[in-house]
């Protein structure tokens, strides 16, 4: 007779023999405390935050079939996602919906899609890919290619223009180029020459990319437009404490003062509610994420997979940062959502896709040393 | 080996840089973490005060939206105030007993209270609701005499949209409805979320629809400083609200109202066109419904009724009903022909009332034929045997490549809509149509035979009224298109300026004068010596026509009850005439749905819309109170 308890044991064991739990349990805390924020800044109706859990299901099925897929499956997917993102960035380009001046989206018929969002994940793909054949020769040349391949999306996107978006995948892109091991002198010599050429760069950017920046450093300019945001945004936080308001009494948010409450100013509603303890903890969650991303890429057997795990991690890490810094006023408005607590079911799934990757370099380690 | 690195080194380089990377986002947590601290513990009594002080609110002043008037500047859509009774749930307490005691003070109708819990469904805690609209002077006397019993009861001036000649030309105006779900959507994707705050309604069909985003005009804010319970306490700025640009449209409402008139109580379409322009000056869809029903949320009966009338009165006939053009195609087949050098106009053949193809026998109308045809005689007499060796002879590529250039079978882009999707494209044959509208391979295939009946605008051959209106100005204009357009100019209410939709021809056929003449010159027959020659008897000015008559195409989801099937059956009536030929002023087309022989009903219809719009002579009868009744309305 068949043993269906065993059975059953070992389909259990082999469902979740992927899956990383510090890595899970993490995330999941964090989700959980972005449901519990999306919930109070969309009180009036339970239907964003239904559909928001809906997205964290589809999420996560998502980085449960990439845990499962071998780092060197993955690693075959790397130049034609790459070739795929490339070829959508001009497709934009060139037949893009224009909303707000942006061309961003592309019309697949039935629905629209941003092909800046593939690069987020096939740009460290590609590179990762890049260096990893190239490990045992590698030399200054190789670099040089590897900005090559950095820029040509990095630009496509800027041009769109979304320059948030492009500053993240050229992040990611970055971070490969570093953990290869870009020589210091090269990276400080980019460094002096970003500084000297600020000028030159303030001039190419477009007005409201020049205003946004203006209006971190003096946000009474513009009281009602992007000003607005930040003012209120910091007024939130300001006023929250070191204890906060409390769940669902925060004035600034439910008095509507808080703009894109439950998407990108959402940490502002967390900080008014929850106070400096509330963010104290938040950071030390995304902190315990990003060691243990790190720790995951310390481990890793591959060249390949050391380089995209260190981007990936630190790609989360970028995300966090540039958040919060701008919604507390430190940095400039840019359209990045707070990962794992935005409202948003494309931005849930690129990021758990990075989660399902990290599970996969983690857990298929023992058998590459094999 | 020197080339090769050392994989040692470069792992200890690796984790190198990953301290690095670890110590690099540890600081910049840090630095989020200083901020944090500076805002929430060290500035913390700055912002608790700034946030206490943050009951200033942005209260939205919602423009006025743009008015619509005909090409003489009769009103047809406007707002008016009017005084509104609302209650705010999260200030009035049980909204139960607040209704039933203010029933005793104000006249609340079951309707009323239907609506209210409609809306009360759908609106945010906070907003004011609507129990009653349209209060009597009286009546708010009354409640203000009672005021201090009901908390969270106010009235208040609310402007009211209003259609003050109610159903008539109602398909071209559309209406305004209540914000739903979806309006939202298409609020977002067009990126006006900021301008909607405070608006409730806005356009659901029509011109409302199409020109939403001129005539909302833009909202203005009033800075209020309110009490902690959110009680505004008094004003501090105020930025008014720009009104919504008016719609001049290119419509005459008289000869719009004159012919729906004229329709009585049957089913159909007409579409009148400046040739020269492309502007609109007729577009009657019958049955009409009245479009103020919608403007507070139309009650379900109300609903239930128009929308499950047999007649479909909400349908659109002239952008949504697709009709086989029957005869009327005659004129642009003989067209095609001498185009395409298929045929002269000389070139006669001998009908003896049939034609033959295989073993299947198409008939003509007249038993034992019209004897020898020419062109001429073909169009005058409508003669079919014609058109099916002609059909034959061209093969039904070149047909669909003539008909299409004259915008048969594709959406024409008229303004009325969301966008061009609410439009029908109906259907142009083809073989690569019917590779495509069939699936299984042996229905694909286009067989001969059956492009015989296409030649008499029969088979699958389906064009809605204003492809049609549109091919016959077409041809009017002597090949020079225009895209069909309802409004003319659209009105700054502020500065008074006025930005025409300029008439830009879509394009030039280059048909050949001489081949023009051929058809003209028949067209003028049909009305002297042919098929529309009792409707015109005694017409003082040139006018080109032609008659037809199609076999029944039931609109798209319509149903009929069992005891109107009969008539149902009954043939459908076209006629499309333009005049005077010499210098064209109006194109049209008319379809009377069941309406028999187009000669008996459509060609009448046409006849007087051409006295009236060329001779300013109104159809006898009730004529001169139509008029009377249409002024009355204007002085309102």
């Amino acid at each position: 007779m068949m043993d269906i308890a065993g059975t059953l044991r070992r389909a259990w064991a082999n469902a979740i023999a992927h899956i990383d739990f510090p890595l899970l349990l993490i995330t999941a805390a964090i989700m959980a405390v972005g449901l519990g924020t999306v919930y109070s800044a969309t009180y009036d109706s339970t239907h964003r935050m239904m559909s928001q859990a809906a997205n964290m299901g589809i999420a996560l099925v998502v980085m449960w079939v990439i845990s499962r897929v071998p780092p060197q499956k993955l690693m075959s997917f790397a130049i034609p996602l790459y070739i795929v993102g490339i070829v959508l960035l001009v497709a934009v380009f060139l037949f893009g919906i224009k909303v707000n001046g942006a061309r961003r989206w592309l019309s697949v018929g039935f629905t629209r899609v941003q092909p800046s969002e593939i690069m987020k994940i096939a740009m460290p793909l590609m590179l990762a890919w890049y260096f990893h054949k190239y490990e045992a020769t590698l030399k200054l040349k190789h670099y040089g290619v590897a900005a090559l391949l950095l820029l040509v999306p990095f630009g496509l996107v800027a041009k769109q223009p979304d320059l948030g978006t492009a500053l993240l995948v050229g992040a990611a892109g970055f971070y490969v180029i570093f953990f290869a091991g870009l020589p210091w002198k090269i990276i400080v010599g980019l460094i002096a020459m970003a500084g000297a050429a600020a000028p030159v760069l303030w001039n190419m950017l477009h007005d409201y990319q020049q205003k946004r920046i203006l209006t971190l450093i003096d946000p009474t300019t513009d009281p009602l437009g992007s000003g607005y945001h930040i003012i209120q945004a910091t007024i939130a936080i300001g006023s929250g404490g070191a204890v906060g308001k409390g769940f669902l009494n925060g004035t600034q948010t439910h008095l509507e003062f808080i703009p894109e409450k439950h998407t990108d100013f959402i940490f502002a509603v967390y900080s008014e509610e929850w106070g400096l303890i509330g963010n104290a903890t938040l950071v030390f969650l995304y902190t315990l994420l990003i060691g243990r991303g790190l720790m995951i890429a310390s481990a890793a057997p591959t060249t390949f997979s050391r380089l995209l795990a260190g981007a990936i991690t630190l790609g989360f890490f970028t995300y966090a940062f540039i958040n919060m810094g701008m919604v507390s006023g430190i940095l400039p408005v840019v359209g990045v959502p707070l990962p794992f607590m935005s409202y948003g079911g494309t931005a849930l799934v690129t990021l758990f896709l990075g989660i399902g990757i990290l599970m996969s370099i983690h857990t298929h380690r023992m058998l590459v040393k094999k | 080996m020197g080339d090769f690195n050392n994989p040692e080194a470069d792992l200890d380089r690796f984790r190198f840089r990953l301290g690095f990377a670890a110590v690099f986002v540890l600081a910049c947590f840090g630095i989020l973490i200083s901020r944090f601290v500076w805002l929430q513990v060290i500035q913390h009594d700055f912002y608790q005060t700034r946030a206490e002080d943050n009951r200033i609110a942005l209260i939205p002043i919602v423009p006025n939206r743009g008015v619509i008037t005909d090409r003489n500047g009769v009103v047809l859509a406007h707002n008016y105030s009017a005084f509104t009774l609302e209650i705010t749930p999260s200030q009035a307490g049980s909204l139960e007993q607040t209704i039933d005691a203010l029933a005793e003070v104000i006249d609340i109708q079951p309707k009323d209270r239907k609506r209210f819990k409609r809306l009360l469904d759908e609106a945010k805690n906070f907003e004011s609701i609507p129990i009653r609209t349209r209060l009597s002077d009286a009546e708010v006397a009354k409640f203000s005499a009672h005021r201090y019993r009901f908390p969270g009861v106010e009235v208040k001036a609310r402007l009211f949209r209003q259609y003050p000649l109610g159903a008539v030309a109602s398909h071209a105006i559309g209406y305004i409805g209540r914000i739903t779900e979806r309006d939202l959507k298409w609020i977002e994707e067009a990126e006006r979320q900021a301008n909607y705050k405070g608006t409730d309604h806005i356009g659901k069909t029509g011109l409302e629809q199409h020109y939403e985003f001129e005539l909302h005009g833009e909202t203005g804010y009033e800075q209020v400083e309110i009490d902690a319970g959110g009680r505004a306490l008094r004003s501090l700025k105020r930025i008014p609200p720009v009104s919504g640009n008016n719609l001049q449209l290119t419509l005459d409402i008289k000869l719009q109202e004159i012919t729906e008139k004229a329709f009585g109580d049957r089913k159909g379409a007409l579409v009148a066109i400046d040739p020269a322009t492309g502007g609109v000056l007729a577009l009657v869809s019958t049955p009409t419904y009245d479009p103020n029903l919608f403007v507070d949320g139309i009650t379900p009966e109300n609903w239930k009724e128009l929308n499950d009338h047999p007649d479909k009165p909400m349908v659109n006939r002239t952008i949504n009903g697709a009709y086989p053009p029957g005869s009327t195609f005659k004129p642009f087949m003989a067209l095609a022909a001498l185009e395409m050098g298929k045929r002269t106009a000389q070139q006669a053949i001998s009908d003896p009332g049939f034609f033959t193809f295989g073993n299947h026998t198409f008939r003509d109308d007249k038993k034992g034929g019209h004897g020898v045809v020419d062109m001429y005689k073909s169009i005058v007499h409508s003669c079919d045997t014609y058109y099916y060796v002609l059909a034959n002879d061209m093969g039904i590529d070149n047909i669909a490549k003539f008909m299409g250039s004259i915008g048969l079978g594709q959406r024409t882009g008229i303004d009325l809509g969301k966008d061009d999707a609410g439009e029908s494209k109906g259907v142009l044959p083809s073989q690569e149509w019917k590779k495509q509208r069939f699936k299984k391979p042996e229905q694909q295939k286009w067989y001969a035979g059956e492009t015989i009946s296409i030649g008499i605008g029969q088979g699958y051959n389906a064009y809605t009224p204003i492809q049609l209106a549109q091919a016959v100005a077409t041809l009017a204009n002597n090949g020079v298109m225009f895209r069909p357009h309802l409004v003319q100019n659209i009105v700054d209410t502020k500065t008074g300026d006025k930005r025409p939709i300029e008439p830009k021809p879509l394009r030039d056929l280059g048909w050949k004068e001489k081949n023009l003449e051929v058809i003209h010159r028949a067209m003028i027959g049909v009305n002297k010596e042919g098929t529309g020659a009792r409707a015109f008897a005694g017409v003082p000015y040139s006018v080109g026509g032609k008659t037809g008559t199609a076999q029944v195409f039931s609109l798209k989801g319509a149903q009929y009850k069992e005891s109107a099937v009969k008539k149902n059956l009954r043939d459908h009536a076209l006629f499309i005439a333009y005049a005077p030929v010499e210098n064209p002023k109006i194109a049209l087309a008319v379809l009377v749905e069941n309406g028999g022989f187009g000669a008996q009903s459509a060609a009448p219809i046409a006849r007087m819309v051409l006295d009236y719009y060329l001779l300013g002579k109104l159809p006898a009868g009730a004529a001169r109170e139509d008029s009377d009744a249409i002024e009355e309305e204007h002085d309102e």
